[in-house]
C-alpha cells in the first residue's frame, strides 16, 4: 500500500508545532499501525532527520501508553481496540491518515504525539485506592462478593488509563475515566468503606486538573478500547450525590 | 462541602433538575393550548387566567423562572468552561459515534430562549403590564399571532428544535441525576424518544389543525 | 565460592521464613523516617516493595520509565496467579506448591527461597482481595481457582484473562495511597542509567528526566532494583518493546553478580511474527492449550488452509509424543516441539514458522458458547490481531521469548552482592529456577515486594541508621555522573546510518537463532562471533538524530542496544558453560535417544553467578552450589 501521513510534530511543550507531511510506499496491511510508524521512524534516521516521538509500550493493548487521534477516531476508526492493536488492514491503497496527539488541556503535549497524561495519576492518588497494609487483610474468602457484582466490578477495573474518552470526548472529560474506577469500588464491599470520601477527593482533583464537564454524548463509550459504558458515569454521579 | 457545592457533578446536577422541571411545565402549558383548538375562547381565557392569578401557580411561576435562569446561565457557564478544557482543537473532525443531538445542546438552547423571549413579549409581559395589550384574552392574541406567516415559520421551527434539544435532554438529566443503570438506559432512551417527539409535534399540530380547519 | 553467602537461615525448610522473621533486626518507627530507600520499576514487585515500606515509614523514591507507574509490563500477565489456599480441598498445601515449583524448575532453584514464595502466596492473595482486585468467584460469592500447566491442582486465581493487570492496578493504588501520604515520591519518566556506590555500598543513581533530558543524581541509604526481565534480547519477545536490561546490567558492572542469564522461558503459544517490521509477539494465553490441539500437516509445505486438510494428514506432534500429558506439556516441551517441526520443514503459514492451535474437535463436542465463553477475549484478541475467525480456521502459533528465570544473584535477603543493592521480581534469580511455572512470577513477584524485601532490607537497613541523608555532590556521584554523560554524547557523536532498533532486531536474530529454544557448542560460538561483529558495527554505524536535552528516544534505546550487546555476550558464555539440559536450557548434545533432555545433576547442580571482570575482560564464574534437603532429584517425565 501506499499512503501519505499528516502527521503533528512540535519539538517540545513550548514550540509551536505542525503537520508535516510524509510518503509511505511499501505499507504492508500485516503491518500494526505503530509499526508503520516504526518504519517511517527508520526511514527518518536514515535519513538523518528527528524521528517522530510516541508513547508506545506493551503494543498489546493492555498498558494504556499508546494512544493518538488518528483520522477524527481516539485509536483509529476501529472501536474497541488501542492504537498498537489497530491493523494496517483497516485502511485502503492511497488514503491519506491523520494523526494528531490527545487535545486537552490537561494533556500538554510533550513532544509530536507524546502528551502529558500526569492528572489520570492526580486522580488515582486523590482516592483511586483502599486503605489497607501489606498483612492488614482478612483472610480471602472471608469477604464475600456476590458473582454478579464482581464482574461488574471486573468490567470497569479493565481501564487502562489511557486517555481515549478525554481525547474523544467534546469536553476533554474525564468523567468515564473517573467513573470506571470508582464504579469498581462501588461495587465490591471492599470499597464501600471510605467511598465517600473516595468520590469527593477524586471529584475535587479532576475539576482542578481543568477537564471539562460531561454532557452524556456517548463519545467516550463509543471510543473506550476496553468499552467502559456511560452508566458507569451515572453511577458516579450517584455515588457522588450519596457523597453530600 | 463547599467544594462538593462547586464541583463540575453538582453543577450539572443542578442544571439537570432544573431541566427537569421545566420539562414537567411542558405538558401543562400543552394542555392549555389544546383549548385554542375550541371556537369558544372561554376556556382558554379562564385557563390563562388561572394560571395568572392562583396562589400556587403564582408560585410555581417563580420556580419556574429561577429554573430557567438555572437552566440557562449554569448550562452557558457549564459551556465555557468545557470549551477551555480544550484550547487547541483537532484538524480533522471529530467522528466519534454520539447521541447526535447532544452536540449541540448549547445552539439549540439558544435558538429555545430566543423564543421564548418573543414569546414573553408576546403574552408574559403583557400580563405583568410591560407591553401594552389586552391580559384577559390571551386566546385572541395566540390566534392573531397564528394568523401571521413568518410567525408560523419561526414557531415551527422552534419546536422543531425544542424536539432535538428534549431528546438528548430527557435522557441526560436521568443521566445526570445518576438514575441510568444497565438496565433502565434503554428505556429512558425510549421514553425521552416519545416525550421529545409527541410533546413539540403536539404544539405543531395545535396549529397546523388550526390553519387546515379554521 | 567464598564470594556467595547465599544467608539461609538455618532449622528444616518450614520455619526458615518464621524463624528468620523472628530474628531479623529491626530499625525503629523513629529511625526509619531518617532513611531513603530507591526503587527501580513499579510492577508487581516494584510498586509493591515501594508501597509496603512507604507504610513502615521509611521514604521512598520511585521511578520508572513509563509516564505513569501503571504502565510496569506486569500489567500483560494473562493467566493467574498461584497460591496455596487449597480452597479446592484437593490436597494443595505450601509444600506441593513449593515442590511443584521446584520441578518445574528442573531443580535449579534454591529451597529456602522457593518455600518461602510459596509461603507468602497466601497473603498475597489476602491483601490482592482487600485491595479490591476483582478475581474470579464462585455463585457463593468466594473466590474461583483454575487449573494451569504442569501441576495437579487447582490453585490458580484468575480475572479472566487479564490478570496481571488487575493485580498491577491493585499495586498502583496502593503505592498511589503512599505517595498522598508523601511517603513515596514518584519520579515517572525517568530511567536509571548507573548506579552509586559509595565505600562499596549502593547510595544512588545516576537518571535521565525521559522529558527534558536532564541528568539526575539520586541518593539513598539502599536502592532496590525490580526492573523485570531481559526477554527483549531476541527484539521479539512477549515483552513490551521498551522492557529493558540496563539498570541490572548497570548493577552487574558495578559488582552485582549475574546468576543464570541462559535461563529463558520461550513461551509456546504466541501470535507468530507477521511481517518484517514486526515490533513484539503477543502471547496467547497457556490456557489455550486446555482444549485446542496442535498439530502440523504430515505432508511437508502442505500450504492447503488448515481446515480443509482431513484429519488423516495431520500430525498431533504433542500427543502422539508425549501421550500422558499430551498438549499440556510444559512450556519448554511445548516450545522445542514446535520448532522441531518446523525446523524439519513442516511449518505452516507464509514463513513456515508456525503450527496450529485448532478448536475444532472442542468446538464439535463443547459446543461454540462454551469455547466462547472461556477464550472469547482472546480469540477477539487474536482476531484483532490476524484477521483470523479461530472458530472456522485453526489459530497459528509459535514460540516466543517470554520469561528470564536468570538474574541478578541474590540472597536469602533478596539483596545482590552489593550490600544495598536489592534485586526482587523478574530481575533476581531466585525462585524459578531453569524453567517457570504458569502464574507463579505474579506469586513471586508479589510477595517479594509487598512481603519479603520490606522486611529483609531492614537488616541492612538496622546498620545504616546513624548514616545521614546521603548528599549528591560527593565525588562519586560526580565520577558516574560524567561516565553516564560521556556514554550518551558518545551514541549521539557517531552520526552513522542505522537506528538502533536495526541493530536490536539483528541482535535478536542471532540470539533466536543460536540461544534460543535450542543451542549447541558451535552455534553459541558462532553466535559469540556475530553479536561482537554487530556490536563492533553498531558503535560504528548507529544514528541517534537529535540531542540529549530532549525527548529522544532513540538515544534511549541506543542505552539500551547498547547493554544488550554486552548481556547477549554472558548469556552466550553462560549457556556454553552449562553442558547439560535442563528447563529452558537444551542443549542438543546433552539429549536422551529420543529428544528429551539430560540433565546432569553431578557436575551442574548450582547458580551459576557471574562476575564482571572488567572491560574486555572475560566474566568470572561463581558457582552456588544447590543443596536439596526436602526433594529428591528426579528426571521431569511428561511421558
Amino acid at each position: 500500500m501506499k499512503l501519505t501521513l499528516r502527521i503533528w510534530r512540535q519539538k517540545n511543550a513550548t514550540a509551536k508545532g505542525n503537520f508535516e507531511t510524509y510518503q509511505m510506499d511499501n505499507v504492508s496491511p500485516r503491518m500494526a499501525f505503530l509499526e508503520m510508524l516504526d518504519a517511517l521512524n527508520k526511514k527518518l534516521v536514515e535519513e538523518d532527520k528527528d524521528p517522530v516521538a510516541f508513547d508506545h509500550d506493551c503494543r498489546e493493548g493492555i498498558c494504556g501508553s499508546c494512544g493518538m487521534f488518528i483520522n477524527g477516531h481516539p485509536h483509529g476508526p476501529v472501536p474497541a481496540i488501542t492504537t498498537c492493536h489497530l491493523s494496517m488492514r483497516f485502511f485502503k491503497d492511497g488514503d491519506t491518515i491523520w494523526i494528531e496527539p490527545w487535545r486537552a488541556k490537561p494533556f500538554p503535549v510533550i513532544k509530536d504525539l507524546i502528551v502529558d497524561r500526569k492528572a489520570f495519576d492526580t486522580i488515582m492518588i486523590a482516592g483511586g485506592f483502599i486503605s489497607v497494609n501489606a498483612g492488614a487483610a482478612p483472610e480471602a474468602n472471608s469477604i464475600l462478593v456476590p458473582k454478579t457484582k464482581s464482574d461488574m466490578a471486573f468490567d470497569t477495573a479493565i481501564c487502562i488509563g489511557c486517555g481515549a474518552c478525554v481525547a474523544a470526548c467534546k469536553n476533554a472529560s474525564a468523567m468515564l475515566f473517573v467513573s470506571a474506577k470508582i464504579s469498581q469500588y462501588a461495587l465490591l464491599p471492599q470499597g464501600r468503606v471510605e467511598a465517600k470520601e473516595r468520590v469527593r477527593k477524586m471529584v475535587e482533583k479532576m475539576d482542578e486538573a481543568g477537564f471539562g464537564n460531561c454532557s452524556n454524548t456517548g463519545a467516550c463509550e463509543a471510543e473506550c478500547p476496553k468499552e467502559i459504558k456511560l452508566v458507569d458515569i451515572a453511577r458516579l454521579r450517584r455515588e457522588f450525590i450519596k457523597a453530600f | 462541602m463547599s467544594k462538593i457545592l462547586f464541583s463540575s457533578i453538582t453543577k450539572k446536577l443542578v442544571m439537570a433538575l432544573a431541566g427537569l422541571f421545566l420539562l414537567t411545565f411542558l405538558p401543562v402549558h400543552l394542555f392549555i393550548n389544546l383549548m385554542l383548538l375550541k371556537s369558544d375562547p372561554g376556556p382558554f381565557n379562564t385557563a390563562a387566567h388561572f394560571m395568572a392569578t392562583f396562589p400556587l401557580i403564582r408560585i410555581m411561576e417563580i420556580v419556574l423562572f429561577v429554573a430557567i435562569f438555572v437552566h440557562i446561565s449554569w448550562g452557558i457557564f457549564i459551556q465555557i468552561k468545557n470549551w477551555l478544557a480544550r484550547p487547541v482543537g483537532y484538524v480533522s473532525a471529530n467522528k466519534s459515534e454520539t447521541s447526535f443531538f447532544s452536540r449541540f445542546m448549547i445552539w439549540t438552547g439558544a435558538t429555545i430562549l430566543t423564543f421564548f423571549v418573543l414569546h414573553w413579549f408576546n403574552f408574559y409581559f403583557i400580563k405583568i403590564g410591560l407591553v401594552p395589550g389586552n391580559a384577559e384574552d390571551f386566546y385572541s392574541v395566540a390566534h392573531k399571532l397564528f394568523k401571521i406567516p413568518a410567525y408560523d415559520i419561526i414557531y415551527l421551527t422552534c419546536f422543531a428544535i425544542l424536539g432535538f434539544h428534549l431528546y438528548h435532554a430527557f435522557f441526560s438529566a436521568f443521566q445526570t441525576i445518576g438514575l441510568s443503570t444497565s438496565f433502565w438506559s434503554p428505556v429512558l432512551k425510549v421514553i425521552a424518544t416519545i416525550y421529545a417527539i409527541v410533546i413539540p409535534a403536539c404544539f405543531a399540530l395545535i396549529l397546523i389543525t388550526l390553519w387546515l380547519f379554521r | 565460592m567464598g564470594k556467595l553467602v547465599s544467608k539461609i537461615p538455618d532449622g528444616p525448610l518450614r520455619n526458615k521464613w518464621t524463624n528468620y522473621k523472628s530474628s531479623v533486626k529491626l530499625v525503629s518507627p523513629a529511625n526509619k523516617k531518617k532513611l531513603e530507600i530507591i526503587v527501580i520499576g513499579t510492577g508487581l514487585s516494584g510498586a509493591g516493595a515501594s508501597s509496603s515500606l512507604g507504610e513502615l515509614g521509611y521514604n521512598v523514591k520511585t521511578f520508572c520509565y513509563q509516564d505513569s507507574p501503571r504502565r510496569a509490563h506486569s500489567v500483560a500477565a494473562q493467566g493467574g496467579i498461584n497460591a496455596a489456599k487449597n480452597y479446592q480441598n484437593d490436597g494443595d498445601s505450601t509444600f506441593r506448591l513449593f515442590y511443584d515449583m521446584i520441578k518445574g524448575g528442573d531443580f535449579r532453584a534454591r529451597e529456602a527461597n522457593v518455600y518461602r514464595a510459596a509461603e507468602v502466596s497466601n497473603q498475597v492473595i489476602d491483601h490482592y482481595t482487600a485491595l479490591g482486585v476483582p478475581f474470579a468467584r464462585d455463585y457463593g460469592g468466594t473466590l474461583d481457582t483454575r487449573s494451569f500447566g504442569g501441576v495437579q491442582v487447582s490453585r490458580t486465581f484468575y480475572s479472566k484473562g487479564q490478570t496481571g493487570q488487575q493485580c498491577l492496578l491493585g499495586v498502583y493504588s496502593s503505592l498511589n495511597r503512599q505517595i498522598k501520604k508523601g511517603n513515596v515520591t514518584m519520579y515517572p519518566r525517568r530511567e536509571m542509567l548507573d548506579l552509586v556506590l559509595i565505600d562499596g555500598k549502593a547510595r544512588g543513581i545516576i537518571a535521565r528526566n525521559l522529558v527534558t533530558g536532564e541528568i539526575e543524581r539520586h541518593s539513598a541509604h539502599a536502592v532496590v532494583l525490580a526492573t523485570g526481565g531481559y526477554g527483549t534480547i531476541y527484539f521479539l519477545s512477549t515483552l513490551a518493546v521498551n522492557s529493558n536490561a540496563s539498570a541490572v546490567w548497570k548493577a552487574h558492572k558495578k559488582g552485582a553478580f549475574f546468576a543464570n542469564p541462559s535461563f529463558i522461558q520461550i513461551h509456546p503459544t504466541s501470535v507468530p511474527q507477521l511481517n518484517e517490521f514486526q515490533a513484539k509477539l503477543t502471547l496467547m494465553s497457556e490456557s489455550l492449550r486446555n482444549d485446542g490441539r496442535i498439530w502440523v500437516p504430515k505432508l511437508k509445505g502442505d500450504k492447503r488452509p488448515g481446515n480443509e486438510i482431513p484429519e488423516e494428514e495431520r500430525d498431533y506432534y504433542l500427543e502422539r509424543r508425549y501421550p500422558a500429558f499430551g498438549n499440556l506439556v510444559p512450556r519448554d516441551v511445548a516450545s522445542r516441539a514446535a520448532k522441531e517441526r518446523c525446523d524439519a520443514g513442516y511449518g505452516i503459514g507464509d514463513t513456515g514458522l508456525a503450527v496450529n492451535l485448532d478448536f475444532r474437535d472442542a468446538i464439535k463436542k463443547q459446543g461454540k458458547k462454551a469455547i466462547e465463553e472461556k477464550y472469547g477475549n482472546l480469540f477477539n484478541m487474536y482476531k484483532t490481531i490476524t484477521g483470523i475467525d479461530s472458530y472456522i480456521e485453526p489459530m497459528q502459533i509459535y514460540p516466543a521469548g517470554h520469561y528470564t528465570m536468570g538474574g541478578l544473584w541474590v540472597d536469602y535477603e533478596l539483596m545482590t552482592t552489593i550490600p544495598g543493592l536489592y534485586a526482587i521480581g523478574e530481575a533476581n534469580f531466585s525462585d524459578h529456577g531453569a524453567n517457570r511455572l504458569g502464574a507463579s512470577s505474579l506469586m513471586q513477584c508479589s510477595g517479594d515486594g509487598y512481603f519479603i524485601l520490606p522486611v529483609t532490607i531492614g537488616n541492612y537497613l538496622s546498620e545504616e541508621i546513624k548514616v545521614p541523608k546521603i548528599t549528591t555532590d560527593k565525588p562519586e556521584f560526580e565520577e558516574t555522573e560524567k561516565i553516564v554523560v560521556e556514554r550518551l554524547n558518545k551514541f549521539l557523536s557517531i552520526k552513522g546510518r542505522q537506528n538502533a532498533a536495526s541493530f536490536h532486531k539483528r541482535l535478536g536474530k542471532i540470539m533466536w537463532d543460536y540461544c534460543g529454544m535450542v543451542r549447541n557448542e558451535e552455534g553459541l560460538k558462532k553466535a559469540l562471533g556475530l553479536v561482537r561483529e554487530l556490536r563492533d558495527e553498531f558503535w560504528k554505524d548507529l544514528n541517534v538524530p537529535g540531542d540529549s536535552n530532549m525527548v529522544n528516544q532513540e538515544l534511549e534505546k541506543a542505552g539500551r542496544v547498547a547493554d544488550y550487546f554486552e548481556l547477549s555476550e554472558l548469556l552466550i558464555t553462560d549457556a556454553l558453560n552449562r553442558k547439560e539440559s535442563c528447563g529452558a536450557h537444551f542443549r542438543e548434545e546433552y539429549q536422551t535417544p529420543d529428544g528429551e533432555a539430560l540433565r546432569n545433576d553431578e557436575e551442574f547442580a548450582y547458580v551459576a553467578a557471574w562476575e564482571y571482570g572488567g572491560e574486555g575482560k572475560p566474566h568470572i564464574l561463581n558457582k552456588e552450589d544447590l543443596k536439596f534437603e526436602e526433594v529428591e532429584l528426579k528426571v521431569r517425565s511428561y511421558k
